[in-house]
Formats: structure tokens, C-alpha cells, sequence
């Protein structure tokens, strides 16, 4: 049976043991005077019926997908004829997609040789093999675990303390997930990233000013040599991201503090959500606006005023980002605004302070850390943005800090680097894994000086 | 009903013509109370605050019902009667601290030193420095202590220098009662101190900007009985300088502190006098009620 109809079968099981544990705990509870008699109530027996059938049939399920494919391929090697045993993984490797072509019909088996056909009739009835006896052994499992469950609906067990103990071992696992998944992306971007510094010095990667991933592709190529100084890519980031936020937290925070006290309700009713929906306009979206509105509008006020700008600059790319991360400025820094007590607020106006006095000198100072979370979150979305920057701010890897000028960011790169048919073992593409890296270390970075902040100041003012 | 009434003076007449209907003892709550009449002494010959046919509602609901009073000056008037009864609704009429919400309105007479509190030219942040105010629960700043005593000070101009300024925080302390416990720790955390000391902090910052009026809502509520007790001394020091309005709970208090009392009954201004009259021998039937604990 296939792993997609056993999963709800198992479900369906559970489902069942659940009702099966909840009539018995009624029954055995009835000659003892009610549930009251019960160390838990009807709802504990029959949960824990339910998660003793499902888990360690779903735990079963799970091994034997994850090693069937394995224990398979071990079994079929080792029946061909031992003089035609691979060498290497490599080998290995093409031998058993061979011999599954074969069993999957997609090779006539007159081509290979009659060890390969062999092998594969093997290899068809243990996978039908395998299907039957994973079936029988996860069914066996949830009944089995089910029967336990049941037989154990006693007055005397508290099934409620199983059942707790059980749900916080899976909110465990979900966490842990998060987790994991982190360390397994960093992992892999650690290894790729380490593969890159093989060919490329660490040192010219930091520190040259030139950026042209361009490798050769055959070894008498002309004028591919490759240059892989991350310097440009990083100050363009940070020039879009400066201008981004320059844009974003004044608007932010000022349409915050007039959001949170000065306007009337009906005004904040209707601008908070339109202001809002700002930060669920598509980042395409904000991009052609960018490339195709904004851009030539600065090019043609720069020309009036006799700068020379290019079509597509960093200004355009960053005043477009700063109005699409408004949002994140502004709706965190609403809610602190509106966190701090009223009390507050009248203590100051009580003393014949202004409106603006109280929120300069009472309001803001106590909403500060949050207004710092709300810009750090802004601040990474700016240096993550990759879509308008494409549109907007161009390719070249400029080394400048003109923002009329064309530049371009290290997630462009990493994108551009990535898209289309590449090999994956070139210095050019293992570059986007370094790029990668040195992005998230400075995100991390970020985020451990926003926090550092953020509690400092919380100490300060609680 | 919301005209200006000039002529009145020492005894009360203001109001419709509703029938006072008295009612069995055992039920005081079924009580009708005229609307805009007072029994006992609610003006004053030289008032600090002259106040006359003031209604505040929010909305729909009536808050205040025509009530006239004049409260004296250097004089601490207490406001007592059951919760929601306006007390705290009326006290925040006499610095406008009601002007935040935007559904309360405010109608009648509010004369502070004979200059209308309500008049549109009114500068309100020069009201709030003469009217001081303190709450119901301590509100320092999360700021040192001293920059919660110096927070008022600075934003009136009232030091040209530091050593005007520390002045002005040493003396506002030193009347609140809270030097010797604070001098030491001046740039510590306010919020960092015990909820008596908080609420004499609070007293302090309203001093610091030496205003003519103190209005107090409840002060005492969210204090024990020795941080209490602190409080109320510090109230008849500076009963000497200051005109006192305190809203209370507790009739123990209203009758320690106060020279007048009113009493405050679903809006209306049942009874102003003596304090000790009024716990003594109350004129109205709300009033003794009331005070001996009947309802409230």
C-alpha cells in the first residue's frame, strides 16, 4: 500500500481508538458513580488512545521510508555477480539508476547485460515486497499501540499526565524543527561557502573593489578571469538600504506619532489599514513603479539641475524601498506609542506640558526599544530586497556612493548568479553561497546590536 | 439652564422646580435629588475657583448635573461619595484634563481666579502649571528622579541654570516629605521605588512647577496605611500654600484633611460644609446615609 493512503488510514485508526477509549472510560467509570471516579477525564483516555495509536505508527512509517530506498539498493548490489561489483558511489550510482531504468521499462533490457536484467526483476519484487510488509507492520503498530491504550483505561491511571507530557514533547519537536532548519541552511551554506574559498582567497573576496563574477568556461577563454571583491556589492546595499530607511523612518515614525495622538479616530479607523497596505503591495509591483516612474523622473530633475544620473540609479531603488517599508515603521511604532499608559500621558499634560512635549520627552523615550525593533525590522527587509533593486537600481557592480549612479546589491547578485542553467561546482556560483553568508553574518549582527539596545534601554526604563 | 447666574452668593437657589419627594429611610438610594440644588455652604466669600451650573456629559450620559460650588483659597475641600459619582469626572474639569476625551463636553461657569477656564482664548497649558495635579495611581516617569521632579521645571522655563534648577528639585522634595530618602539616589530609576514614595514623587513634580491649586483624585487608594498616613501630613503642610481638592474613598481621610466636604451622589452636588459638620450632623438624608455607611 502506498505511504500516501496509509498515512489517513492511520489517522482513520486513531480517530477510531479515540471513540473506542472514550466509550470504555465512560464504561468503566459508570459502576464507580460518574467520571468523577476517573483520575482524569474521559477526554485524557481517549487522547492518549489516539496519540498511542498514531506515534509509533507514524514513527515506523517514517524509518522505512528513510532507509527502505537504502536497505533496497544494498540488497540488489549484492546480488549481482561479485566480478561486476562497483568500485565507487559513483559507479554504484550508475549501475542502480540502470538497473531501476530497467525495472521501470523505460530501457529495453536486450541493451544490457543479463546481470543488470537480473538484478532488476530483484529489485521489482522487493519493492512490492517492501510496500506489503511496511503496510502490515504500520497497521500492526496502530492497532497494537491502540490495544495498549484501551486495555489501560483504568480509574487508577491518570491518563491526563501521560497526555501532557506527550503534547509538550511535540511542541518540543515543532521547536526544535525551527531550529534545526536554521543550523541546516547555515550548514549548508558554511559548506558551499568553504568549497568557494578553495578557489577564491578569502582575503581578495573581503577586500577587492571589483566585482565580475564572470568565469571562463573553457581554458583558453579570453578576459574571463573572474573578480569576486565584495566591496561594491556591499556598498550599494548599504547606499539603497541608508537611503531606504532615510526615507522610510521619518515618514514611519512621524505618521505613527500623528496616527497615535493626534488623530481622531475615524482618520486612524481608515489610515492605519490603507497605510497598511502598503506592505502588501507585491515587491514587482513596487519595482516597475520604480524603474519606470520614479527613475526617469530623478534622471530628468537631475538634468534640469545640470547632474549627470544615470536611468537606472540607487536613489530611485531606495526612495521606493523606503516607501514600501514605511509600514513596518510605522505600524510597530503605533503600537508601542499606544502601549505606553495613559497615565503617562496625563502626568506630563497635568503638569502644563504640550501635547508635543509629552511625546517627546515621556512618550517616545518609553516607547524607544520597540520603535528601535520596528526600524531593525525595516532595516533588514531593506537589505534583503532584491526585486526593485533588479528593476530599479541595475547590475553593475559600481564601487560609489553617488546615488544618481546605477549599483547593484549582494542579493541581486546572489539571484543573478543562480538563475538559469549553471554548473554548480564554478567559482561563480559557489560565490552567491559566500554572498549568502556574509549577508546573514550581518544581518546576525544587526540583530545582536538591536537587541543589545533594546534591552538596555528596557532595564532603563521599567 | 446653563446660564450665567452672577447674583449668586452664601445660599443656593439654582434649578427647576422638581418636587423633592422624601422617601423611607431604609431606602436611600431611591432618594430624589433636585437637580442643581445643594444644601449646606457651597460658595465662598473670597473663592479661588468659582464654579456655576457646570454639566459634563460624555456622549449621551449626563456625568454632572448643574452643580455650583466655589471652592476657597488656601483652602482643601474634599470630594467624597460613591463610585461613579462624578467626583473624579468634576475635579478634571478644573484643569481640563478631560480636553483628551473626545466625547466629553463641558458646559456652565469654571471661573479660576475670575478668569473663565473654558474660554476658548484660554492658554491651557498656563491653566495645568497653576492647577497641578495628582493621581490615583503613582505615575512617575521612567526617568531618574530627579528628571521627574525637574521634567515641569524645565518645559516653564523656570531655572536659568543647573544650580537653579537642583534648587528647585532639593526644595520640591524637601515639601513632599521625600528628601531624605531620595538625596542620595537622585539619578536612580523612579519607577524603581515603593509605591508611597512614587506617589510623594509625584506630589513633588506637581510642587516642582509651584503651582496655586493641587487637585488630588484618590491618592491615597493604591498606598498602605503608613504611606498613607505620610501623604496626609504632607497635605496639611502644604495646606498653608496651597489650594487642596482631594477626591477620596475614605471618609476617614476627607475628615483628617479637609476643611470642607462635599458630597457627591449620581451626578448631583448633594451636600457642601464644615467637614466636621458634615460628619457630625449632614443636613441632607444622601449625606448621613452615605456616611454612616448605609450605601456607597
Amino acid at each position: 500500500m502506498q505511504t500516501a493512503n496509509l498515512l489517513p488510514l492511520v489517522l482513520v485508526l486513531a480517530l477510531i481508538a479515540y471513540g473506542l477509549a472514550y466509550m470504555r472510560s465512560r464504561a468503566v467509570a459508570a459502576p464507580l458513580g460518574g467520571i468523577r471516579n476517573l483520575k482524569a477525564l474521559p477526554f485524557y483516555y481517549a487522547a492518549r488512545a489516539a496519540l498511542w495509536c498514531a506515534i509509533p505508527a507514524l514513527i515506523v512509517l517514517a524509518a522505512w521510508a528513510g532507509f527502505e530506498g537504502q536497505v533496497i539498493q544494498g540488497i540488489v548490489i549484492a546480488t549481482l555477480p561479485p566480478e561486476s561489483w562497483p568500485e565507487s558511489p559513483g559507479q554504484a550510482s550508475l549501475i542502480l539508476s540502470q538497473i531501476s531504468n530497467v525495472a521501470a521499462g523505460k530501457l529495453n533490457p536486450e541493451f544490457v547485460p543479463d546481470h543488470i536484467v537480473a538484478a532488476a526483476s530483484v529489485l521489482e519484487a522487493m519493492e512490492s515486497r517492501s510496500e506489503n510488509f511496511k503496510a502490515a507492520l504500520v497497521l500492526l503498530v496502530a492497532v497494537g499501540g491502540a490495544t495498549f491504550a484501551w486495555t489501560r483505561v483504568s480509574p487508577h491511571v491518570n491518563a491526563r499526565l501521560n497526555v501532557e507530557t506527550t503534547l509538550r514533547r511535540i511542541f518540543f519537536v515543532c521547536a526544535a524543527l525551527a531550529v534545526l532548519t536554521t543550523a541546516g541552511i547555515v550548514f549548508s551554506v558554511i559548506f558551499e561557502t568553504v568549497r568557494f574559498f578553495n578557489r577564491v582567497p578569502i582575503s581578495e573576496f573581503l577586500f577587492s573593489t571589483s566585482w565580475s563574477p564572470q568565469t571562463a568556461l573553457r581554458a583558453d577563454q579570453v578576459g574571463s578571469e573572474g573578480a569576486f571583491g565584495v566591496i561594491p556589492l556591499f556598498t550599494g546595499t548599504l547606499l539603497i538600504s541608508a537611503i531606504a530607511l532615510l526615507v522610510a523612518v521619518p515618514v514611519g515614525l512621524l505618521s505613527a506619532i500623528y496616527l497615535s495622538e493626534y488623530a481622531s479616530r475615524r482618520v486612524r479607523s481608515t489610515a492605519k489599514p490603507v497605510l497598511e497596505m502598503l506592505a502588501g503591495i507585491p515587491t514587482v509591483v513596487y519595482g516597475f513603479f520604480a524603474a519606470l516612474t520614479v527613475a526617469p523622473f530623478i534622471r530628468d530633475v537631475a538634468e534640469m539641475v545640470g547632474l549627470e544620473a544615470s536611468s537606472q540609479s540607487a536613489l530611485a531603488a531606495g526612495l521606493v524601498m523606503g516607501i514600501m517599508i514605511v509600514p513596518f515603521v510605522s505600524s510597530l511604532s503605533d503600537d508601542v506609542i499606544n502601549a505606553v499608559p495613559q497615565t503617562m500621558r496625563d502626568g506630563s499634560l497635568a503638569l502644563g506640558a504640550t501635547q508635543s512635549e509629552t511625546m517627546k520627552k515621556v512618550i517616545f523615550p518609553a516607547a524607544l526599544p520597540g520603535i528601535i525593533g520596528g526600524i531593525l525590522l525595516a532595516a533588514s527587509r531593506a537589505i534583503g530586497e532584491t526585486m526593485i533593486v533588479v528593476m530599479a537600481a541595475g547590475l553593475a557592480a559600481n564601487l560609489t556612493a553617488n546615488p544618481l549612479e546605477s549599483v547593484t546589491t549582494v542579493t541581486v547578485q546572489i539571484a543573478t548568479l543562480l538563475v538559469g542553467d549553471q554548473e554548480f561546482d564554478s567559482a561563480k556560483t559557489l560565490s552567491a553561497f559566500a554572498l549568502g553568508m556574509l549577508l546573514f553574518i550581518v544581518t546576525l549582527l544587526l540583530n545582536v546590536v538591536a537587541l543589545k539596545i533594546v534591552r538596555k534601554y528596557r532595564e532603563q526604563y521599567e | 439652564m446653563n446660564t450665567m447666574n452672577p447674583g449668586i452668593s452664601g445660599e443656593t437657589k439654582v434649578g427647576g422646580q422638581s418636587k423633592a419627594v422624601p422617601v423611607p429611610e431604609d431606602k436611600p438610594e431611591a432618594t430624589v435629588i433636585e437637580e442643581g440644588k445643594t444644601v449646606g455652604k457651597p460658595f465662598a466669600q473670597d473663592p479661588k475657583f468659582k464654579l456655576r451650573n457646570v454639566s459634563v456629559s460624555y456622549g449621551n450620559d449626563r456625568a454632572i448635573k448643574d452643580i455650583s460650588l466655589d471652592i476657597g483659597r488656601n483652602e482643601v475641600i474634599s470630594f467624597i461619595g460613591p463610585s461613579g459619582c462624578g467626583k473624579s469626572t468634576f475635579l478634571r474639569c478644573l484643569n481640563r484634563m478631560n480636553d483628551s476625551i473626545d466625547i466629553c463636553r463641558v458646559k456652565g461657569q469654571l471661573m479660576l481666579d475670575d478668569e473663565d477656564i473654558y474660554s476658548s482664548k484660554r492658554d491651557v497649558v498656563e491653566l495645568r502649571a497653576r492647577v497641578g495635579m495628582v493621581f490615583q495611581k503613582p505615575n512617575p516617569f521612567p526617568k531618574s528622579i530627579y528628571d521627574n521632579v525637574a521634567y515641569g521645571p524645565k518645559i516653564h522655563g523656570l531655572a536659568n541654570r543647573k544650580s537653579e534648577l537642583d534648587e528647585i528639585v532639593e526644595n520640591s522634595l524637601r515639601k513632599a516629605g521625600l528628601w531624605e530618602e531620595a538625596k542620595d539616589r537622585l539619578d536612580a530609576v523612579a519607577t524603581g521605588m515603593s509605591g508611597g514614595q512614587q506617589q510623594r514623587l509625584c506630589i513633588a513634580r506637581a510642587i516642582a512647577v509651584s503651582p496655586e491649586v493641587i487637585l488630588m483624585d484618590e491618592p491615597c487608594s493604591a498606598l498602605d496605611p503608613i504611606a498613607t498616613a505620610r501623604v496626609e501630613e504632607l497635605i496639611a503642610d502644604m495646606s498653608e500654600s496651597y489650594t487642596i481638592v482631594i477626591v477620596t474613598h475614605s471618609m476617614q481621610q476627607a475628615a483628617r484633611v479637609s476643611n470642607r466636604t462635599a458630597y457627591f451622589h449620581l451626578g448631583h452636588l448633594v451636600e457642601v460644609n464644615e467637614t466636621n459638620k458634615v460628619f457630625t450632623s449632614p443636613e441632607h438624608q444622601l449625606t448621613e446615609s452615605y456616611i454612616t455607611g448605609r450605601f456607597g
